[in-house]
């Protein structure tokens, strides 16, 4: 292991490496330029491919690209720069291609600003670009687990042939953290690829498709994609629980809010509330089973998040009427302070 | 097409084959189209070079989308107009492939261009095989970038009036400009003469990139009879007669040559 101080750009641009990433392709967004900038400074001292496009659009569909031909390959953004990117993604999908996409979301809708801000929850988790599709949704609250979830997205992203995005905001991208960093990868351990464009040397050509005129067959290709994310939900749920034991208030956040809310519950329990926290690491596949769990016995699930309530139509799903759903959210950029959280949360409890 | 299983009379020899690369499928395009001499056209520059265990072929949108089913090489279908950016992927991914995309006027000259004009840039080492044919085909025969003023199409019923839909867009003229392309050139395939310049200039843009000499274009201006509504002999002469006045043949050009 190797013990490093790093931004959470950084440390997401150096797990990636550390996973045998070979291209990035990239066009300059803010607020993940330190992620732009670390990959061309160290990705090809390191034996991969930094290349800087004319566009998201380009960058994705290279991507596109370097996935088909079968080496691990990523590209980052942020919010608009991600909605440029739904075409390609939806592609990337739709022809089966492992791949990473980083998203340090920012202040929405239009140009926004580029403040932390969790807006593109429904973009990132319910497909985003066009046909019936998910993404691997991995949603880090600190910059050690901002690097543990790269890794994570290359290897599920292998596994299963779904493109996986990691879902985090400004506010880690710009935090520095010590972070625990495993040695690279050995290449040999990176699944094989056999269905890559890689020359049809002694073997039928490969074919990388997303597309198929006749209905019953694009039917059947899309039910392979639709068992491959049962599977996915049956497997892949992550979440981290905190104080839901005896909690009579449960708070779900994610990300930044979700490490704000840990401070919230540990300031709640010293004035005697039993506040407890589900944290999704996966936001898509998402957690309904355990907040299921919880609801039966705690109360009120106050969901927290930086924007109008989008995780909190998956919560209510979750509940399904069998506690109080309240909302409390921010929007613009603006980032709530835990004393502001934990007045919604006295007030829920006691209400 | 003469299939692999003809039968040659006796006191005949057989002298037209398919080129090994081409698969047995039949091709999807309408009687006359030109995408089938250029792709034939590639197939016999693939095999001439001997590369088709390592040639990548990108599909467009288009006519040509069904690419993939008649060639024995690998292939790749890209989002409309995304061609050159998918090529970059893989051949940056893996340069020991030989990367080609084959893309139409709607494909690489509208949608397409951004990627287009910066894989041509940064002297991407691929080849892209541009088909112009003046109108999108593949959805009914729209007005496209490429198609020539006063020309009627679906969306230009009254004929391309050039105030309200601007000029036909000479790409490889612009492309020409830039520093980055090694090999830009313009060929037709509406008779024989042209069909074999077309041949060499196809071969050439597969060579640059076995030799590592950049971005190579080579762009056909093609018939499309359906949308013209012409039989194919005489889509060939207005290939001649109109569009070749204004897509002039020859190399635009040519680095360090």
């Amino acid at each position: 292991m190797t013990r490093m101080l790093l931004r959470g750009n950084e440390a997401i641009a150096e797990a990636a490496i550390r996973s045998g990433l070979k291209c990035y392709f990239c066009y300059p967004i803010t607020p993940q330029g330190e992620l732009v900038e670390y990959m061309a400074r160290e990705l090809p001292k390191r034996g991969g491919v930094f290349l800087q496009a004319e566009s998201e659009v380009a960058a994705i569909n290279m991507v596109y690209g370097a996935a088909a031909a079968g080496v691990r390959t990523m590209t980052s953004s942020s919010s608009p720069g991600i909605s440029l990117k739904q075409e390609g993604i939806s592609y990337l999908a739709g022809a089966r291609l492992p791949a990473v996409i980083v998203n340090m979301m920012r202040g929405g809708p239009g140009l926004g600003n580029i403040a932390p801000a969790q807006g593109d929850y429904f973009q990132a988790t319910k497909g985003g670009g066009h046909g019936d599709y998910h993404l691997i949704v991995l949603a880090p609250s600190t910059v050690p687990e901002a690097a543990q979830l790269v890794m994570l997205a290359f290897e599920l992203s292998d596994r299963y042939r779904v493109p996986a995005m990691i879902l985090a905001d400004g506010m880690l991208g710009q935090m520095m953290e010590p972070v625990e960093l495993p040695p690279p990868v050995d290449p040999k351990g990176i699944p094989q690829r056999p269905w890559a464009v890689t020359g049809a040397k002694g073997r039928p050509p490969n074919v990388i498709l997303s597309f198929d005129l006749e209905p019953q067959r694009l039917k059947e290709m899309n039910l392979v994609l639709q068992e491959t994310y049962r599977e996915i939900e049956r497997n892949e749920v992550r979440w981290e629980e905190m104080a839901t034991d005896d909690a009579q208030i449960l708070i779900v956040a994610y990300g930044t809010m979700g490490r704000i809310a840990k401070t919230v519950v540990r300031r709640a329990r010293k004035e005697g509330i039993r506040a407890g926290l589900l944290r999704p690491i996966t936001l898509w596949p998402f957690p309904y089973e355990p907040i299921r769990r919880l609801s039966e016995r705690v109360p009120t699930v106050l969901t927290v998040e930086l924007s109008a309530g989008q995780m909190w139509e998956d919560v209510r799903l979750a509940v399904e009427g069998r506690a109080k759903t309240p909302f409390y959210g921010e929007l613009g950029g603006v980032v709530p302070t835990p004393k502001e959280i934990l007045s919604e949360v006295k007030r829920h409890a006691t209400g | 097409m003469p299939q692999a299983s003809t039968q040659v009379p006796e006191g005949y020899v057989k002298a037209f084959f398919r080129p090994r690369s081409l698969s047995d499928a039949k091709y999807t395009y309408c009687p006359g189209c030109h995408h089938g001499i250029v792709g034939r056209l590639i197939a016999e520059a693939i095999d001439e070079l001997g590369i088709q265990d390592r040639t990548v072929g990108i599909a467009p949108v288009g006519c040509a989308v069904f690419l993939y089913q008649f060639y024995r090489v690998d292939f790749v279908q890209a989002a409309h107009g995304r061609a050159c950016a998918v090529a970059t992927g893989i051949k940056r991914a893996n340069p020991e492939l030989v990367v080609f995309s084959y893309q139409g006027d709607g494909d690489l000259a509208a949608i397409g261009t951004a990627e287009t004009v910066h894989a041509a840039n940064r002297g991407e080492n691929i080849t892209v095989i541009f088909v112009n044919n003046q109108v999108y085909g593949m959805t009914g025969g729209e007005m496209a970038p490429t198609t020539l003023p006063g020309q009627r199409t679906t969306t230009t019923p009254e004929g391309r009036d050039v105030r309200l839909t601007g000029y036909p867009l000479r790409i490889s003229e612009m492309l020409a400009q830039l520093d980055g392309p090694a090999y830009i050139t313009r060929q037709s395939v509406h008779d024989v003469r042209h069909i074999q310049m077309a041949r060499r200039a196809i071969l050439k843009a597969f060579r640059n990139q076995l030799e590592g000499k950049g971005f190579s274009l080579v762009e056909i201006v093609a018939a499309c009879p359906t949308n013209l509504k012409l039989p194919p002999p005489q889509a060939n002469r207005w290939v001649a007669e109109n569009a070749l006045k204004y897509f002039p043949l020859g190399d635009l050009k040519v680095k360090g040559g």
